[in-house]
């Protein structure tokens, strides 16, 4: 139920973003979704790849310094209120979301919203049991 | 301002703390040229023929150079006469001087630079014998145009430590390492980098992120880079900027590390 995602800090300097992608590319990775968090003095780039463990060992190959993470991946109805009323039901539960991000998957009509909880175990469940579709992590790196 | 309303004819301050006043000065609109102020006495800091002229011109007045040391009696030990602005006059019916090579410690012949040692003559409460200062000078023995006898020490030009004087305050950099090795998981390579902003000293922590501290939450890192500032802050009462930057950019030369990047003197 849960997908995996990596976390690489870059220094808020020029051309780092790129080197992350390239050497992302040239192993043959195939980036899947991206979010990038950014302060003056760095940024933390969170990628879900369709090859995980490929791109953490290319990556500190090259001195980046990566870390795996459990996320939730949820497809949102395309409609007003969609993801209201999954936060909604998260907050009522007690559930912390740290942050999340959207994409929008190339063929659905769906927007696809990656979770990122203080405890993925608890939040699963509440989205369980409020019936809310869960995507799991192949569905995920296959896009 | 309490210096044009007492019509205040000596300053005597840091040498940064100078041209921030003359900055804030500005700023108001205050002509500070147009004070009584003649001589400004200033030390406790490092500082260069340049920011002298800086200082000189920006306040109108004569700068002068004092050295001191808390362990002796604070600033007062030796001083620039007016006349010269070169090498500090040491008061030697209170002070013996000597230079010695501070490898050997053995005292080096007048004129020859090395560490300056100071032994107290007048001092009643805690006189000290041959003390040494881990500042590197020389002794200058020839006549003073100013007529004193007492023979002038050279600008400091360094030390036999890599003590570093940051906004007036010694700080040691193993002081700076023990705070990162405190923190668990935080890497021992670091880097100082020290500048003059604004005409105030600035010291700039860098930590190398690891797989230890890093973490996907931008929080988590912040948290750890103010955690580092304030137990900096704690220890010597200095504020610095920490910046995290990423693993292995920090140099490491073989051996000795480039700990510091000192930026200020140029
Ligand atoms: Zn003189």
């Amino acid at each position: 139920m849960k997908v995996q995602q990596i976390s690489v800090f870059i220094e808020n300097i020029p051309g780092r973003l790129a080197e992350v992608t390239k050497v992302l590319g040239n192993a043959g990775v195939n980036i899947r979704a991206l979010s990038l968090a950014d302060t003056s003095d760095f940024g933390v780039l969170r990628l879900i790849v369709d090859k995980i463990d490929r791109a953490k060992e290319v990556l500190a190959e090259h001195q980046f310094t990566v870390t795996k993470t459990d996320v939730v991946a949820v497809e949102v109805p395309d409609r007003p209120l969609g993801l209201a009323g999954i936060l909604q039901r998260l907050d009522a539960a007690g559930v912390t979301v740290e942050y999340l991000y959207a994409f929008v998957e190339r063929m659905g009509e769906n927007a696809v919203i990656i979770f990122r909880f203080d405890n993925v175990d608890e939040a699963v469940k509440v989205l369980q049991g409020a019936g809310i579709e869960i995507l799991p992590g192949e569905r995920i790196y296959n896009l | 301002m309490i210096m044009q309303d007492f019509g205040s004819t000596v300053l005597t301050c840091t040498p940064s703390y100078s041209l921030y006043l003359a900055e804030v000065a500005a700023e108001l609109g205050v002509d500070i040229k147009s004070f009584a102020l003649r001589v400004g006495i200033m030390g406790a800091e490092p500082w260069s023929e340049s920011i002298r002229a800086e200082i000189e011109d920006k306040l109108n007045i004569k700068a002068i150079d004092i050295y001191g040391l808390s362990e002796i009696l604070g600033p007062g030990v030796a001083i620039e006469c007016i006349e010269e602005q070169h090498g500090l006059h040491i008061w030697e019916d209170h002070f013996i001087a000597e230079i010695i090579n501070p490898d050997t410690g053995e005292v080096l012949p007048a004129g020859e630079q090395g560490e300056l040692v100071i032994t107290t003559i007048t001092k009643e409460g805690i006189p000290m014998i041959r003390y040494r200062t881990r500042d590197i000078t020389r002794l200058i023995t020839e006549p003073c145009r100013c007529g004193r006898t007492h023979r002038r020490l050279e600008r400091m030009s360094g030390r036999t430590d890599d003590m570093l004087i940051i906004r007036g305050v010694n700080v040691f950099p193993s002081q700076i390492e023990s705070v990162l090795m405190k923190i668990e998981g935080v890497e021992p390579h670091y880097q100082l980098i020290i500048d003059r902003e604004e005409n105030l000293d600035s010291l700039e922590v860098q930590v190398e992120v690891n797989e230890d501290t890093f973490s996907d939450a931008v929080k988590t890192l912040q948290d750890l880079a103010s955690r580092i500032r304030k137990e900096i802050k704690e220890l010597l009462g200095i504020t610095c900027k920490v910046r995290l930057v990423e693993p292995k950019t920090i140099a490491r030369s073989e051996g000795k590390a480039q700990r510091v990047i000192d930026q200020r003197v140029k």
